[in-house]
């Protein structure tokens, strides 16, 4: 079962910075269990651009489809058994990042 | 109510959980068991006033509800067999090794009690799959609307399948904390049964603890060794044990110290004190349930409020406080020290929960107390006051009124 497994960055109370040391070594972890698809940490949300072509031309416009004091500050894709798994594993990612985490499976 | 009416409520009280959780093992389908489990009591609702009660109502049940869930998975496997498989629920198979408790209705409550649900869906699930309460009477007993319970079971199940909620008794490790989740969901229902609330409901809503006793009686069944499931039961026993002198015969409230204590029931006290001694004498360290159980004992315990160990519920409260610092609990143990220390050192007390505790009526309705027996009226009746704004007992209400209109 695939789970999106998305980072939430709060503007109000950022977490603690330099995270990437004890990120990378939880990935490891997830490659060596077998739960890793995919992680990536995303850029701000000022450098998102919103595409909308469901009109007659293509509208860009600058910054993320929604301003709000939460955001995705990144996301994993893991693959276990259950949601049990997933919370556990999800549990310590919060304590990794320093962040709230989101768990939400796949259709 | 002839005998084969009687055998399908009797059938439903016991087998109602039994059915839907071997349903929901073999097809991996919560909805699809409720609605088989529900198909196969209509039916002997039909049946056994005709054919007579079969020997053994819980077998023809199962079976009948099996067949029932087969019929219907093979109408919709014409409509679409894949999307069905892709969305049936998961469980391990074979199931973890866990001996004595590994039942079919453990793994339901786990389902129903999981964490990742909101607590009101937990509780009208848990009410509904495993204690085989129609959506009409959780509806009612919560003073909620139809619609809304319906709708709550259902995202309830939804989110079971799509986000794969495992269908099994949690791990070792993972049991004492989901547990305790379990127990959260039984004293709720408990709760609002003892203290119902709306105007328009029955102060005490027999129904309700009725269920969860019945509820905690079940996992006390499945879980004999675990001392929260024991400490509850008991607790909830001593409380219900009081419920015949809790209502005056004009519907108000009727406070511990003014009890009839002739009518309380004395099987229930009997075998609360029984359940407590058990615990003591594991002389294992006692959770919170625990404690409030012993201190549920202490009050059962005396003939006469004049007899209660005020200092025993005082040191109960103390090692409560240790587990669960909540201002309730504070709150609760202030009551104690009046009795022991007298009203003005638990006033004290209590004034330093105002932050925490000012929209909460107990905490109004022992603040005036306390006042009244301090002779300060004036301040008394503001609590009365707001005790009543507050309030969401009927009888509750119509006790502390009379309370407030005898200050002097």
């Amino acid at each position: 079962m695939r789970y999106l497994v998305s980072v939430i960055g709060d503007r109000e109370n950022p977490g603690s910075a330099d995270r990437r040391p004890a990120i990378s070594e939880f990935n490891e972890r997830l490659m060596a269990e077998g739960y890793w698809v995919f992680a990536g940490g995303l850029a701000d949300t000022d450098t998102a651009t919103v595409v909308d072509n469901r009109g007659e031309q293509a509208v860009f416009s600058d910054g993320p489809f929604t301003e709000s004091k939460e955001y995705l500050a990144g996301v994993w894709v893991w693959e276990v058994p259950d949601l049990d798994v997933a919370l556990k594993l999800a549990s310590e990612a919060s304590k990794v990042c320093d962040r709230k985490i989101e768990v939400r499976p796949f259709l | 109510m002839n005998d084969a009416e009687e055998a399908v409520t009797r059938a439903h009280r016991k087998e109602w959980a039994r059915v839907v959780a071997a349903l929901t093992k073999r097809f991996g389908d919560l909805d699809l068991a409720e609605e088989a489990a529900a198909e196969a009591f209509a039916t002997a609702v039909e049946r056994w006033p005709v054919d007579g009660v079969p020997p053994n109502p819980g077998a023809w049940l199962t079976t009948t509800a099996n067949r029932r869930a087969i019929d219907r998975i093979r109408r919709e496997n014409k409509r679409d067999d894949k999307q069905k498989e892709a969305q049936s629920m998961h469980h391990d198979d074979p199931p973890e090794p866990l001996g004595a408790i590994d039942d079919d209705r453990l793994r339901l409550i786990f389902t129903c009690c999981h964490p990742a649900l909101a607590v009101e869906a937990r509780v009208a699930l848990t009410l509904r799959m495993v204690g085989g309460l129609t959506v009409p009477e959780i509806a009612r007993a919560f003073l909620v609307a139809e619609s809304a319970v319906g709708q709550r079971i259902t995202r309830a199940k939804a989110k079971i399948k799509a986000a794969r909620i495992p269908y099994r008794v949690p791990s070792a490790e993972d049991l004492p904390s989901r547990v305790t989740g379990v127990l959260t969901v039984l004293y709720l229902v408990f709760n609002e049964g003892y203290l119902a609330t709306g105007p328009d409901t029955d102060p005490v809503r027999q129904d309700l603890t009725t269920e969860a006793i019945r509820l905690t009686r079940l996992i006390r069944a499945l879980l004999p060794d675990n001392g929260e499931v024991a400490g509850l039961l008991a607790l909830m026993l001593l409380i219900e044990a009081r419920r015949p002198a809790r209502v005056s015969a004009g519907g108000e409230l009727v406070a511990l110290d003014e009890q009839d204590r002739g009518a309380w029931d004395t099987a229930l006290i009997a075998e609360g004190h029984r359940l407590v001694r058990e615990r003591l004498a594991t002389g294992q360290p006692p959770g919170r349930y625990q404690v409030l159980a012993a201190i549920n004992a202490v009050h059962t315990s005396a003939r006469d409020i004049r007899d209660t160990d005020w200092s025993q519920v005082v040191a109960l409260y103390d090692q409560l406080v240790r587990l669960d610092a909540s201002p309730i609990v504070a709150l609760n143990r202030a009551i104690a020290v009046a009795e022991l220390d007298g009203p003005e050192v638990a006033l004290a007390a209590v004034d330093r929960l105002d932050g925490a505790l000012a929209g909460y009526h107990a905490y109004h309705v022992t603040r005036a107390d306390l006042l009244r027996r301090l002779g300060r009226s004036q301040q008394s009746r503001e609590a009365y006051d707001k005790a009543i704004e507050l309030a969401g007992n009927s009888a509750e209400v119509a006790y502390l009124t009379r309370r407030r209109d005898q200050l002097g």
